[in-house]
């Protein structure tokens, strides 16, 4: 069907799509954890927020400005010491979780510090006026405050993770990336790759969908 | 209550210091309603905050119910706030939880169990007659409902102390009455002191007892909201004054009044038990005659007060002794031509 060796290619396109999945299922929920906390400490310890502190503002921004212009084939590269130290391999689909989950996190912190600060500060100094503390604020009003635009942030990062995981092949970290370079573009078999962009489409809809969905019930739009 | 004490609040600006507030000296007694009034920009905001220490004095003390709470750490300062409510002019709701939420937040900030807060929540939703709102979200509530909302959240702690920010300025003008009949209820029955921030005189005519007038940061004139509305004693206040009671006449209103009338124009005030009408009423005998051109009698407070603006014709020696009994009894102020 579609001019494609199924027997041999069905096998290797089940593996590389749950490779997919799990790289970025796993590097989106660490990433998506860090980032929230990166964010959070961007937002609050700006000039003016709940716990400003220059130094801590200044230390971050400058660590988030260094880490997110590199782009992740080189970053690949360029943490491999380190993905080593952290996972004890520098090949394979782990390998590659780590790198993706520290890109995520620095995107998704300023995502997040975006939306945070799109609150109205009249909600958080009401927050204060009763007493609540930085801590109270920053765990049970910051987030539920700016759900909808985060859920929409989220969204748009997991595309952008399915996006960065085509290049594991590099690392040995097999996906549907790898699958359309290796078993398509490099064996001059079309169709192949046009199947893992297709089903990478396909995902990309899908979790926009959800996305939109989500967030259009936080807004209660 | 609350007790300024030569308090100073600057903020700095790029390399300057702007003066928001200075050296205010206040007392607000406990069970009043007291007013502060200004033009934005007046340092009404940032006086409120230093109360509830939301800002914190450059110098000088702020007193609440006996705590000098310009000495306190922030940490020491929030079970301070927790017993002094606040609404906003913005309401400040929490758009992501529901009314009962919002009103329930509080309280699990003063750390009651959850058994407890569905019943205070409750109660307090009856109180401000949003009973049937509970589980509605602040979007889908007119401006009037909001800051309804916002006062139960403010008395969700039984606090003994509201502060109300420009409460009603972004409300219309019957939501506004309604929204302050709600205030004054907090206030009577509750017994809350509150302090009411606004720009508004018609604010401070309908509910507060006390008022203090606030131009670039300072007080310039704090009385009974009486005898700030029938004797101001400062431009500021009279301008203000001049925003509801209208019963001086412009100098448009004088131009007007001149190419009309030949006589001379006094303005009498009319006070509470004043006499005016009695004089007049002896004014044939001097050969005067006399027209009421302008002016307006108002009442605050269960007590009278405005002013007349009469044209009186005859003989000076006439009009001279007339003028000389009425102002055994009154202020009066003869208009230059």
């Amino acid at each position: 069907m579609f001019g494609i060796d199924w027997e041999t290619i069905g096998p290797l396109y089940v593996r590389a799509f749950g490779q997919t999945l799990y790289m970025v299922s796993v590097a989106m929920l660490a990433g998506g954890l860090a980032g929230l906390v990166l964010g959070t400490l961007l937002y609050t310890t700006r000039r003016g927020g709940l716990l400003q502190n220059r130094l801590v503002y200044n230390v971050l921004n400058f660590v988030v400005n260094l880490i997110r212009p590199i782009p992740f084939i080189l970053l690949l590269a360029f943490i491999g010491p380190l993905t080593l130290a952290v996972v004890g391999t520098q090949i394979g689909t782990e390998a590659v979780i780590f790198p993706l989950a520290i890109a995520a996190s620095f995107a998704v912190s300023r995502i997040v510090e975006q939306n945070l600060v799109t609150i109205d500060p009249g909600v958080i100094e009401a927050a204060r006026a009763m007493g609540a503390s930085p801590l109270r604020i920053i765990l049970t009003l910051l987030v539920p405050e700016a759900l909808g635009p985060l859920i929409l942030g989220y969204t748009f990062m997991f595309i952008a993770v399915v996006d960065a995981s085509a290049v594991a092949g590099i690392i040995g970290g097999g996906g549907l990336g790898d699958l359309a370079i290796v078993y398509g573009y490099q064996r001059f078999n079309y169709p192949v790759t046009l199947l893992a962009v297709l089903t990478i489409i396909v995902i990309v809809q899908l979790v926009q969908v959800l996305g939109n969905a989500l967030a259009r019930r936080a807004l209660r739009r | 209550m609350v007790r300024f004490d030569g308090v100073s609040k600057t903020f700095p600006v790029g390399k300057q210091t702007v003066v928001a507030v200075e050296n205010v000296s206040l007392t607000i007694e406990q069970g009043e309603i007291f007013a502060i009034i200004g033009y934005s920009g007046a340092g009404k905001s940032t006086l409120v905050r230093l109360i509830n220490g939301l800002e914190r004095v450059t110098s000088g003390t702020v007193t609440v119910d006996g705590v000098d709470v310009t000495a306190l750490s922030e940490s020491k300062l929030r079970p301070v706030r927790s017993g002094i409510g606040m609404i906003f002019q913005q309401f400040n709701l929490f758009r992501s939880r529901t009314v009962a939420g919002n009103v329930a937040y509080p309280l699990k900030v003063a750390g009651w169990p959850r058994e407890k807060r569905a019943a205070r929540v409750a109660e307090l939703l009856e109180f401000v007659g949003l009973g049937e709102r509970a589980r509605s979200y602040p979007d889908q509530l007119s401006g009037g409902q909001k800051q309804r909302v916002g006062i139960a959240r403010a008395l969700a702690t039984s606090p003994k102390l509201l502060l109300a920010d420009e409460s009603t300025s972004a409300l219309d003008p019957e939501t506004t009455q309604e929204v302050l009949r709600l205030l004054q209820k907090v206030n009577r029955e509750l017994g809350v002191t509150v302090v009411v921030i606004t720009h508004e005189m018609d604010v401070v005519r309908s509910i507060a007892d006390r008022v203090a007038v606030l131009d670039r940061g300072r007080v310039v004139e704090q009385d009974t909201v009486f005898e700030v509305f029938s004797n101001p004693k400062t431009e500021t206040a009279r301008r203000f004054v001049g925003t509801v009671i209208r019963d001086r006449p412009t100098s448009g209103d004088l131009t007007r009044l001149r190419a009309n009338h030949s006589g001379r124009l006094v303005t009498a005030q009319v006070r509470e038990g004043g006499r005016v009408g009695a004089i007049l009423a002896g004014a044939a005998e001097l050969g005067v005659s006399f027209e009421i051109v302008y002016g307006g009698i108002s009442a605050l407070q269960d007590r009278s007060f405005g002013s007349l603006t009469l044209e009186l014709q005859g003989p000076d020696a006439g009009i001279d002794t007339l003028l000389l009994r009425l102002r055994e009894h009154t202020d009066v102020e003869e208009v230059a031509a």
